[in-house]
């Protein structure tokens, strides 16, 4: 049941008319649009919800030299997220996520590319280009493995709070973050950047899955056999969702 | 060429396997047939609805005749009736909460779009099944994997969900605030998160068959009202319901993982919790994003299932065929921008109330082009009173009672006095419960013949109409005094409070009207069983009626026609056309055959009819 029928007759066929599918999208390409228009407002729900508490808190006023983390206000994410692997001590705002960002939004680009091979029926090329794909989104799944850890971890001086404990005020160094307290700031700041991160990663995860399997059949020469490289496109519709889905995670974590 | 070869052989293919003979496992339970899956959710829905509607039954015992003895209960209840035969304070919140979870979702949203989306939707558009009957089957087990799960719930201990349908936080969130925000809750939340899952499963499905699915000459303009609606339902329920699911998975970490999204400066118990930052008003907020336009899935349905009805028995064609289509997409939009009127009372800044009360009585204009035109099919209509056509007639009229207190709740001023007494209970039982409720019924019985082959009993039917129509009214309209002397929502009892004592006997008389309502019930229980085995046969299309599923035979194929699928050259609502032999014109019968009732608009399209005959790419057995 689906895509390309019998060849159309002599008519120009009139696409709202009936008995036609109207955009010349099967099904299936049409139901992943639909997927991820759904997923858009799961994700924006939860960008909401992340400004709607970011915002019940003061910003810092100070200067930016004197910054130092509270958790009376937001913390500012320069401070936060500047650790780069293997560069220990040094103060490298945002470049690792800055790295991060550029593979994943490079294996977007090679998802294109092997959309676009898929066109040409050229089975080769497809593999190649899954096969970064699959590559890239790994390397985004291991860099976010590696930032987590070290957010967990945090830093080696921790930060001194003030906090209620059994009902009376008390001084408190906190090490790196957990779902209720964290060194960084108010515990909402690690409680949306480990949910919001993580239901983030968990769909590039499922993607990089549907990525393999696509992978496999296109090597065992299904798509071949079957005459359309379709569902290559259509993963590649949930993957560069992922992306984008990405590059507003990214806006409203680190850069504002 | 090859190509070509390949695509005959995948034509014969196609045509063997659908003619494979299952196993009853394969016909009537891992079914991928719409029809089945359709019966499926029907019968469900009925199953929730009556121990939805039972649970309402006990606690208005419970409010209407306080110092009965419920002991009797005690075999279906247990410990939940004391010693002495009273309910359980805490039992009595669970019912409220279950009965509107059960409701609501499991009878009035996946029971009534679940049943007549799947059932009519490639019947009305001319296809042989939906775009993918795999999904279709697995949004019905993730329905029943929901049910499940909440059934379940109700035979734990310490009981089910009871903090109220919309399950706000703090309540919801600590399991130590109340026996029912324990293990209840969470299979509350793991059941609706499923409950998403099938809705999300079975929109997409929806859509996407409307759009690509649609037989030749089936344009958008062409639509039956029915189909437009669940078209409409299944958007809303596309965009709203993923956010439900985020406020939910936000909730479910703030019970179990300890963090704050919700929750901040509690003392419960003689213990200070350590969560700060977190706010209970963005859970509403993210909840009543969904809250709201799930009214209006509930009551699309319902709209659409009357228009079809009410110009069938009416024998007239829809009036204002366009404003109805019109006025749908305009509810379905301002369904997303009203959600926070359900929060006046939160503190919420003056101002911004009135933005969301202006968007809100705005919704009164679309609401009431719909009662006009639903009049105005009437108005001189040759009626025939179905049964079908007696609750669609009730649905206009509840629609039209339960939304004048609308525009009375829309107020921010006014809210803020009548604001969760049993004004806001009436009213949006009205409205949206019995309204919607009175959508399915109409459904029931104006489909029956095409479901199961057989009639279901008029006068049965006829008596059900009129004892839940009287029964209804007699309940709500009571209840509206009630509200507004302040009885508020979700009290156990009013017994100890000198402003209630003078309306115990009108809170009697609700109680009274509900178990006569209820009782009533039975004779629609009945009529059905009975009918679906013993009913008398039906013919193709009793009601006379033009859409395209009164051209099957009686009783569906898999494939739903034999032989070819109808084309379709008119809309759906030619009814009693001057000039035409009979006073209906079905949708697949050609102008070239209808010269007699034809306008001159119409005869120039004759031309068209080869061009539509010949456009036929989209027939799911001549493809593989």
């Amino acid at each position: 049941m689906a895509a390309h029928v019998t060849t159309p007759g002599s008519v120009e066929p009139k696409m709202w008319m009936g008995g036609i599918e109207p955009m010349k999208a099967s099904y299936g390409k049409l139901m992943m649009w639909f997927f991820l228009i759904s997923d858009t407002f799961t994700f924006s729900a939860l960008l909401v919800a992340y400004g709607y508490q970011r915002f019940s808190f003061p910003a810092y006023q100070g200067e930016f030299a004197d910054f130092t983390f509270s958790n009376l206000y937001w913390p500012i994410p320069e401070r936060v997220y500047e650790a780069v692997p293997f560069l220990h001590g040094m103060s490298l705002p945002l470049v690792f996520v800055g790295i991060m960002t550029f593979i994943l939004i490079a294996s977007s680009v090679t998802m294109v590319l092997a959309v676009e091979a898929g066109h040409r029926m050229d089975r080769a090329a497809v593999e190649k280009w899954m096969l970064w794909t699959i590559l890239g989104g790994f390397t985004f799944l291991g860099c976010q493995a590696w930032e987590w850890a070290h957010f967990i971890h945090g830093t080696e001086s921790g930060s001194v709070f003030k906090v209620f404990e059994n009902g009376v005020e008390v001084s408190k160094t906190i090490f790196g973050a957990n779902l209720i307290e964290n060194q960084y700031g108010p515990a909402a700041f690690a409680d949306f950047f480990f949910f919001i991160t993580g239901f983030h990663g968990t769909h590039v995860f499922s993607g990089v899955i549907l990525n393999i399997l696509i992978f496999f059949r296109a090597a065992t020469g299904l798509y071949d056999k079957r005459g359309s490289y379709e569902m290559v496109e259509k993963v590649g519709l949930y993957w560069h969702f992922v992306d984008l889905v990405w590059v507003f995670v990214f806006t409203f974590f680190y850069l504002v | 060429m090859s190509a070509v070869e390949g695509m005959d052989n995948a034509h014969v293919d196609a045509h063997e396997h659908h003619h494979e003979s299952q196993n009853f496992w394969q016909k009537y339970i891992f079914c991928e047939d719409h029809k089945i899956i359709a019966k499926q959710y029907l019968i469900t829905g009925i199953v929730w609805a009556v121990i939805g509607i039972s649970m309402s039954i006990i606690f208005r015992i419970q409010l209407g005749m306080p110092d009965s003895n419920l002991s009797w209960l005690k075999p279906v209840l247990g410990g939940w009736i004391s010693d002495t035969g009273k309910l359980d304070p805490n039992f009595y919140l669970a019912l409220v909460t279950m009965h509107g979870t059960i409701m609501v979702f499991f009878v009035l949203t996946a029971g009534l779009s679940g049943t007549f989306s799947n059932f009519l939707i490639p019947l009305q558009i001319g296809a042989r099944d939906m775009a993918s009957g795999f999904m279709n089957m697995l949004s019905y087990w993730f329905f029943f994997l929901a049910s499940i799960l909440m059934f379940g719930s109700l035979f734990l201990q310490n009981g089910p969900a009871a903090g109220g349908w919309v399950i706000y936080p703090p309540l919801s969130a600590l399991p130590q605030a109340h026996p029912g925000s324990g293990m209840g809750m969470t299979l509350w939340l793991s059941s609706m998160a499923f409950f998403i899952v099938s809705q999300l499963l079975g929109g997409i499905n929806y859509i996407t068959s409307i759009i690509n699915l649609r037989t030749r000459g089936m344009s958008f303009d062409r639509l039956p009202l029915t189909i437009w609606s669940f078209l409409i339902t299944a958007v809303l329920g596309l965009i709203s319901f993923p956010v439900l699911l985020s406020s939910v998975l936000l909730l479910i970490m703030d019970r179990h993982f300890g963090t704050s999204f919700y929750l901040s400066d509690i003392y419960i118990n003689g213990e200070a919790l350590p969560n700060v930052g977190g706010s209970p008003i963005l859970f509403q907020h993210l909840f009543w994003f969904l809250g709201h336009p799930e009214v209006y899935i509930v009551l699309l349905p319902g709209l659409g299932i009357t228009s079809e009805i009410i110009a069938t028995n009416s024998r007239k064609p829809i009036f204002g065929y366009r404003a109805m289509i019109a006025s749908m997409l305009g509810i379905a939009f301002l369904a997303f921008i009203v959600w926070a009127h359900h929060m006046f009372v939160t503190g919420m800044n003056p101002f911004l109330g009135s933005v969301f009360m202006f968007l809100t009585l705005i919704i009164a204009v679309p609401s009431a082009v719909k009662g006009f035109n639903y009049i105005t099919t009437l108005w001189k209509g040759n009626i025939v009173f179905t049964p079908g056509m007696l609750f669609s007639i009730g649905l206009v009229s509840l629609f039209v009672s339960g939304g004048l207190t609308g525009i009375i709740l829309g107020n921010s001023a006014l809210d803020i006095q009548l604001h969760d007494t049993y004004f806001v209970v009436a009213h949006f039982h009205l409205v949206m419960g019995a309204a919607s409720a009175f959508g399915l019924f109409a459904g029931v019985y104006h489909w029956f013949p095409k479901m199961f082959g057989r009639m279901m009993n008029p006068t049965l039917g006829q008596i059900h109409f009129w004892f839940t129509f009287v029964g209804i009214y007699l309940v709500f309209i009571p209840m509206h005094y009630v509200g507004i002397a302040g009885f508020p929502r979700r009290y156990y009892q009013f017994t100890s409070y000198d402003f209630t004592n003078k309306f115990m006997d009108m809170n009697m008389f609700i109680s009274i009207a509900a178990i006569f309502s209820f009782l009533a019930q039975f004779i629609f229980l009945w009529n059905f069983f009975y009918s679906i085995f013993k009913g008398k046969r039906a013919p193709m299309n009793p009601w006379r009626s033009n859409t395209l599923e009164w051209t099957t035979p009686v009783e569906p194929v898999h494939g739903n026609w034999v032989g070819e699928i109808p084309a379709v050259y008119r809309w759906s609502y030619d009814y009693s056309k001057p000039g035409a032999k009979e006073d209906f014109i079905p949708q697949n019968i050609p102008y070239s055959q209808t010269l007699e009732s034809n306008f001159p608009h119409e005869n120039e399209l004759i031309a068209t009819e080869k061009e539509i005959e010949a456009q036929n790419f989209n027939d799911q057995f001549n493809s593989h």
